[in-house]
């Protein structure tokens, strides 16, 4: 298909904040704010208690120490903290601090003092008694336990999704098409299989961190590292009790979130601090604290049920997912819909029948939340690997197998919400990946005759772009007084560089120069409205708001041209530089135009246009990797790994191959080294980032990434998503690739050099 | 206790807790280039110069810097400006907020080996994390620094 050249979009252009970040300037939260109190979090030490008695005389006593809150001094108000659309599907369940504690790392009090030693000081001087209670650490029994983690009158939820307090039931959903039984039951092989994937954390490098003030007015203004400004603004004013009108939240530049930033995770705690103190307030939490009292990916257990003919026909796929939302709910009932909805859609393509159950329980555990691929990633790490054992058994080759059973272009998806897959290119990226990575001669095993072995692995995945239906993105352009533009924004570039890639938009649109572009962002004060940035939807629903901001501005620009030229605004047309009179060939310049704007002129020089889109558009992509395994350590090398993503249109391909040279990384450390294990008493065991192992750069291999392109009809310049897919295929690939190395399916991740050395020949598969 | 010490070029006097980590000293001095990712020595995010040599700050008492210099990447704007562009090409960058380490830790890399191969880059700077990026176009960029640079030599010569 022929398309238009483009000048800024398609071009890999420097992120806009590049130079800023690479030369250490002062741009994070911590960097810029001005002297404040330390507000420290006393935490408790069991899964589940309730404090009898809190003394915190001494405490108060401590030099330095400005003030010590507890149970006693919060409003008695649940709230949610997930940043999500108002009404949210997260129950509201917290207190800022509740007499009721519920994992090992929930708030007992709050300390404020004039700096950090006092804090500390004042911690281990807080005198707590505990009525100690039996916690629910199995999120298998959580359901219809005895033990209830939220036995309180007043739990309640905004919408009705299944979610029952009185049964440890934080959400439940299901979704069906077709006769799953009976298609199971004509079916010559089905495969029944159990999967689990752990509380992975997103171990961003910025650890979560809020300051709040009384500005000029008086209103609380609260600078946070948050990927959801419009979100935290009424999560504090639900939780502090005051109208959202005094409450002002932005962002500066945030030191990553993968979605961990989507959830208001210590922002209450010194917004409660100003608000008590009047004073200003800087919490930073420790990366302790982030690994323990964060809000990562949830824990989850999927049984799959996959029926398939001998000639390789995926007919029936079913997907019964369990969720452990730990101790708070926030993206409970939202992450565990994507588990069915982002996995079973790839097999549209021969399915007959499907069906989704799940439940999302309460345990006294850490709290989990919004993790890049949300949902998507457990679920596919199932299907993906499930269809890889079906290959096996069928003795087929798993490219192959795909290839007979895909979703592609056209293909109405009955299990995701009968969306059409109107721009697909699954098939070509699975044929280009397979040229690329080099498969039929990688998939063969080769013994390298040194103890070690070399095996591949092949997985395929989808996502969304936004959430349909939902999601709303907004901006604000605006000429400035040179005829450059501002750029306003509320999606929060969290280093993905959505900054940049919204200004190319701008620049292709207005036909200037992307330098005439600057952004502002994210300032509830100044910024239109947008969700935030998650869920895939900055590029594909902001980036919609952009284009009609755009047609709107250059209408308004010819208007205050036509009363420079006295004419009527019908016989301009926009020109990019300049707007131009058809019949006399008379031009106006924008600093023209700016300037008749400034000076008896009832015309303002800009325009705000918001998008919301009835479907979510799904990117596509294939990942293969080339594995070599020890025999004698259980130690497993990556050596390739090949993606080929369908993202319809890149709007900047460097950006978008980083995302998933950076989400490809991510993906293999959940597979290969990030643990999550428990005391059992509750506790993480791993809780620094010496014993949650990350991927450094001598763990990722090789890693090439090329693009299918496809053209989205519904979203900018024919773009869809990239932000979250990319960190699905490594799981059931590398699950693949240590299957063809050792004979041994590992269906719970990670897999451990101890976990592929320790597996017992019984578990291998004829 | 009072510390004498040379921050970037300039000499800093201050009466300072014998306990204070380097860290912190660089930050209360307006070095807040230098940031804190673990507390445990694992991301390599606080990496400053300490005579010349990089340190964990994070793990380094201010007090042993006393009479010593310190160097950090605000000290250090031209030497770094020379290859982070080519990062910043690569879109390698990402949220940033490991670059000043990662980028102190490549000056010392350069100085110490003028042409790296690929895997001494990646040797040498392994133990500095980002989560962001999955590092290979930072190598991608580290490489078309040192490729146009030799390049220019070989030229000249």
């Amino acid at each position: 298909m022929d398309r238009p050249e483009y000048r800024s979009v398609g071009k890999s252009v420097r992120k806009k904040d590049s130079m800023q970040l690479l030369l250490g300037k002062p741009v994070y939260t911590e960097d810029i704010v001005p002297d404040a109190l330390v507000v420290k979090l006393l935490r408790s030490p069991h899964a589940n208690a309730m404090v009898k008695t809190i003394d915190t005389s001494k405490a108060k006593k401590v030099p330095g120490v400005v003030d010590v809150y507890t149970w006693e001094d919060v409003p008695d108000q649940r709230f949610s903290n997930a940043g999500q659309t108002y009404p949210e599907t997260s129950p509201y369940d917290r207190l800022i601090i509740d007499r009721h504690v519920r994992f090992v790392g929930d708030v007992v009090a709050i300390v404020a003092a004039e700096n950090e030693k006092a804090a500390q000081t004042a911690l281990s001087r807080i005198k707590v008694e505990y009525d100690v209670l039996e916690p629910v650490l199995d999120f298998r029994t959580a359901k219809d336990n005895p033990v209830l983690v939220h036995p309180e009158d007043n739990w309640h939820m905004l919408c009705d999704l299944g979610g029952d307090n009185t049964r440890n039931l934080v959400g439940t959903t299901s979704d069906a098409g077709g006769d799953i039984e009976a298609v199971l039951a004509d079916c010559d092989v089905v495969l029944e299989r159990t999967y689990h994937t752990k509380a992975y954390n997103q171990a961003m490098m910025e650890t979560f961190r809020t300051f709040t003030q009384l500005d000029r007015y008086g209103r609380l203004h609260v600078i946070s590292s948050t990927q959801i400004v419009y979100h935290v603004r009424r999560i504090l004013s639900h939780a502090l009790g005051i109208p959202k009108s005094r409450i002002r939240v932005e962002k500066p530049r945030i030191g990553g979130g993968f979605g961990a930033k989507q959830t208001a995770v210590c922002e209450v705690y010194p917004a409660f601090v100003t608000m008590k103190t009047g004073r200003p307030a800087l919490c930073v939490f420790s990366r302790r604290e982030s690994q323990t009292c964060g809000s990562p990916r949830h824990e989850m257990e999927i049984k799959i049920r996959l029926g398939a003919n001998n000639d390789g026909r995926i007919r029936a796929l079913g997907v019964t997912t369990l969720s452990n939302s730990g101790a708070y709910g926030e993206h409970g009932w939202a992450t565990v819909g994507l588990t069915g909805h982002k996995s079973i859609p790839l097999y549209t393509g021969s399915l007959e029948a499907f069906k989704f159950d799940a439940n999302v329980v309460y345990t006294n555990m850490q709290p989990s939340g919004a993790y890049r691929g949300f949902g998507a990633t457990q679920g596919q790490f199932a299907v993906e690997t499930a269809v890889n054992e079906l290959a096996a058994k069928l003795g087929r080759d798993p490219v192959e197998l795909r290839e007979q059973n895909m979703v592609r272009e056209g293909m109405s998806m009955p299990a995701y919400f009968g969306e059409v897959a109107n721009a697909c290119a699954l098939d070509r990226c699975m044929q280009h990946c397979s040229d690329m990575f080099g498969w039929k001669e990688k998939f063969p095993v080769r013994d390298m005759g040194n103890g070690k072995v070399r095996a591949a692995g092949v997985a395929m995945s989808m996502q969304g772009s936004g959430i349909s239906g939902i999601d709303v993105g907004s901006v604000t352009v605006k000429l400035n007084d040179d005829g450059g533009y501002m750029l306003l924004i509320a999606a929060a570039d969290m280093g993905t560089g959505c900054d940049t890639i919204l200004a190319q938009m701008v620049a292709e649109h207005m036909e200037c120069p992307l330098e005439a572009v600057s952004v502002f962002g994210a300032d509830t004060d100044a910024s239109p409205y947008d969700s935030g940035s998650y869920a895939s939807s900055t590029t594909y629903v902001t980036g919609m708001a952009v284009e009609k901001a755009c047609a709107q501005l250059k209408e308004r620009l010819c208007a205050i041209a036509a009363e420079v030229l006295g004419c009527d605004a019908a016989e301009l047309s926009f020109e990019g530089g300049c707007v131009r009179h058809e019949a006399t060939g008379r031009t106006v310049s924008l600093p023209e135009i700016a300037a008749k704007s400034q000076c008896n002129c009832r015309l303002a020089p800009e325009a705000t246009a918001q998008h919301s889109s009835p479907v979510s558009p799904p990117p596509y992509m294939v990942g293969m990797v080339e594995i070599e395994l020890d025999r004698e350590t259980g130690v497993v090398e990556v050596l390739d790994y090949a993606a080929v993503v369908d993202c319809g249109i890149p709007i900047n391909p460097a950006l978008a191959r980083i995302q998933v040279e950076g989400g490809i990384v991510q993906g293999i450390g959940h597979t290969l080294m990030e643990d999550v294990t428990r005391t059992p008493k509750g506790a993480i065991r791993e809780s620094s980032l010496f014993t949650y192992r990350l991927p450094t750069r001598l763990d990722t291999g090789r890693i090439n990434v090329e693009f299918e392109h496809s053209y989205e009809p519904t979203g900018p310049f024919g773009a869809k998503s990239i932000g979250e897919i990319v960190i699905n295929t490594p799981g059931p690939a590398l699950a693949q690739a240590i299957y063809r190395a050792t004979g041994v399916w590992h269906r719970e991740l990670p897999i451990l050099p101890e976990h592929i050395l320790l597996a017992k020949p019984e578990e291998r598969e004829s | 206790m009072e510390v004498k010490i040379k921050l970037n070029g300039k000499t800093v006097v201050d009466d300072i807790p014998a306990d204070m980590l380097l860290i912190d000293f660089v930050r209360a001095h307006g070095c807040k280039s230098v940031k804190r990712g673990c507390e445990t020595s694992a991301c390599g995010l606080c990496t400053v110069m300490l005579d010349d040599v990089p340190v964990l700050s994070c793990s380094t008492l201010a007090a042993r810097a006393d009479g010593r210099s310190v160097c950090t990447l605000e000290g250090l704007q031209a030497e770094a400006s020379e290859f982070v562009g080519f990062i910043a090409d690569q879109g390698a960058e990402q949220c940033g907020f490991c670059n000043p380490g990662f980028v102190m830790n490549t000056i010392a890399l350069l100085r110490e080996n003028p042409d790296p191969t690929d895997d001494e880059i990646l040797a040498y700077l392994s133990g500095n994390l980002c989560r962001c990026s999955g590092y290979v176009g930072q190598l991608r960029g580290i490489r078309a620094f040192l490729d146009e640079k030799h390049g220019k030599e070989v030229e000249r010569g």
